[in-house]
């Protein structure tokens, strides 16, 4: 009986850091493994207005089929003062491996701290997000497991969000989905942002029908959408869930809301 | 030929030797509960069903006939305990024939593991069998190698750890019949809300002397609420590059074409479930 149920969880699903079995030779010679990641699922997303941006996360944590917390929070103010971070005017949001999203934060919000405190002025966003590129290739052979998104508001007051692979390639964006459920909702993003695939009904017949041409969508629009397309990805992924914390960057500062995701 | 065809085995073999990837099946991630109750046994099961991380349906059956009074959940590989319910169901009602009695429970479990033991474990079964029969309530559990146990209580799947610590904390011998149902629902919620592979509403089974009652969604913990925006998309928003008609006419020259009202659908053999 006891055979029957390994403690291992489903082969090909999520698995645990360390190897599942003990691999023994007859030799004697036994191999020892140890993998330092762990897949902690979850899903971020970003999505640019014209004078804000707009940064989510959900709140669960996964290692397997079981959740470590309901509540580890994805999205970070980078370069503010104190535990609140008060005065950011970044947010960054990571999502992957936890321990690599916590540490790259750590990193990025000391050096956004040690600009301001030497250059005697707040670092700007482009700024910003080439250094969190840089920080990302330098480990370029042991990486930080993770995809970062990095938002805020550009030199002329326009939304800027930026999204990074884990080896540091990154590329300014109108919206980005990242995590578990990126491949749910960034189709849906594509087609509701940037109307991908929509055309002006009449418009023509055929080649000559016009493509819906996207334009900033005003704030309280995204704010929905993004509800939805979490709302959405609860529905259908197992690791997203509990709860959505969201981070509005405007030029008054950062807004941050949180409300409930279903838990199961 | 009877039972089930290998004449694809030798091309898989050589195809995954090349390295293509088997393929997946759908695994019922689950958790499913038994527990027996002063003058009857209660069965209940989440209706979440999996394919890796990604929910394959939002509200599947996991509850499964057998006979009237003998029901069984299932947890494992989809199609294998809805076949091996199926099969076992449909030998039990030749044998009940054949003997002219109703058929019992341990008739059952015993039919399951040798069907099971065969297959070695390749049929990826985990059932939860329980019924009332002459001799009286039973509840046991069989595995996917053919091992049983026969317990006041029992939970199976990935969510039966958490089902479990509530039995664990909270069973007691000589329940009524509506603790018994609670202390079922219970343990479902456990997993539902604490293991990722079950999710959604509870079905509950409650089979006694006298009658089977199945609760489909006896719970329903998981309502999605109202989309924030309305996704309707105006007529033409889609774009077509060419289009064909096919006119009547045109297509019985193929094939035989016959007329239906819309209200009376006579060409379906049985009408499956769809889902909201």
């Amino acid at each position: 009986m006891a055979s029957v149920f390994s403690g291992a969880p489903p082969q090909g699903g999520p698995g645990y850091s360390f190897s599942q079995t003990r691999i023994a030779t007859s030799s004697g010679i036994r191999e020892h493994s140890f993998y330092p990641y762990t897949d902690n699922g979850g899903s971020t997303l970003g999505v640019s207005g014209a004078d804000f941006t707009i940064l989510a996360g959900d709140t669960r944590s996964t290692s397997g089929y079981n959740i470590n917390t309901r509540y580890a929070p994805k999205l970070f103010k980078i370069g503010g003062e104190g535990p609140d971070g008060t005065g950011a005017r970044i947010v960054l949001s990571v999502v992957g491996f936890a321990a690599d999203g916590d540490a790259l934060k750590e990193r990025l919000d000391t050096i956004v701290k040690m600009y301001k405190y030497q250059h005697g002025k707040p670092m700007s966003v482009a700024a910003c997000a080439q250094r969190l590129s840089h920080i990302l290739y330098n480990k370029r052979f042991f990486p930080y497991y993770v995809h970062a998104i990095l938002g805020g508001l550009d030199e002329e007051g326009r939304g800027a969000l930026y999204s990074y692979d884990p080896v540091g390639s990154y590329e300014r964006e109108q919206c980005r989905a990242a995590g578990a459920a990126a491949s749910l909702i960034m189709p849906f993003l594509d087609n509701q942002v940037n109307f991908k695939n929509q055309y002006i009904p009449g418009s023509g017949v055929g080649h000559a029908l016009e493509q819906r041409v996207p334009e900033p969508l005003p704030r309280k629009d995204v704010e929905e959408l993004v509800k939805d397309a979490f709302t959405s990805a609860v529905e259908r992924h197992i690791e997203v869930g509990d709860g959505l914390q969201m981070m509005i960057i405007t030029k008054e500062g950062i807004q941050e809301t949180f409300s409930e995701l279903k838990k199961d | 030929m009877p039972g089930f065809d290998f004449s694809n085995h030798n091309r898989n073999a050589a195809l995954h030797a090349q390295g293509v990837p088997l393929p997946k099946a759908t695994s019922t991630g689950t958790t499913i509960v038994g527990c027996i109750f002063d003058g009857g046994v209660v069965i209940a099961a989440d209706t979440r069903a999996t394919s890796g991380p990604i929910v394959a349906d939002k509200n599947c059956e996991k509850l499964h006939y057998i006979a009237p009074q003998i029901w069984c959940a299932g947890a494992g590989t989809a199609a294998d305990t809805e076949f091996t319910t199926a099969i076992i169901s449909s030998n039990l009602e030749l044998h009940a024939l054949s003997t002219g009695r109703k058929p019992r429970v341990v008739t059952c479990m015993t039919m399951l593991k040798q069907h099971l033991f065969r297959y070695q474990g390749h049929i990826g079964a985990y059932l939860v069998v329980a019924g009332v029969d002459p001799t009286g309530a039973h509840l046991f559990t069989v595995h996917a190698h053919g091992s049983t146990d026969k317990l006041p209580y029992v939970t199976m799947g990935s969510g039966s750890l958490a089902a479990m610590s509530v039995f664990e904390t909270q069973w007691k011998s000589k329940l009524s019949r509506e603790d018994a149902i609670k202390l079922a629902a219970d343990a479902i919620q456990a997993g539902i809300f604490n293991d990722l592979g079950s999710g959604s509403n509870v079905d509950v089974c409650v089979i006694t002397e006298e009658k089977t009652t199945l609760m489909r969604n006896y719970i329903t913990p998981n309502v999605r609420e109202q989309k924030q925006r309305n996704y309707r998309f105006k007529r033409g928003t889609t774009a077509v590059l060419n289009e064909k008609v096919i006119t009547r006419e045109e297509i019985s020259k193929y094939v035989t074409v016959q007329e239906l009202d819309d209200q009376s659908v006579v060409g379906t053999a049985e009408k499956m479930d769809v889902d909201a």
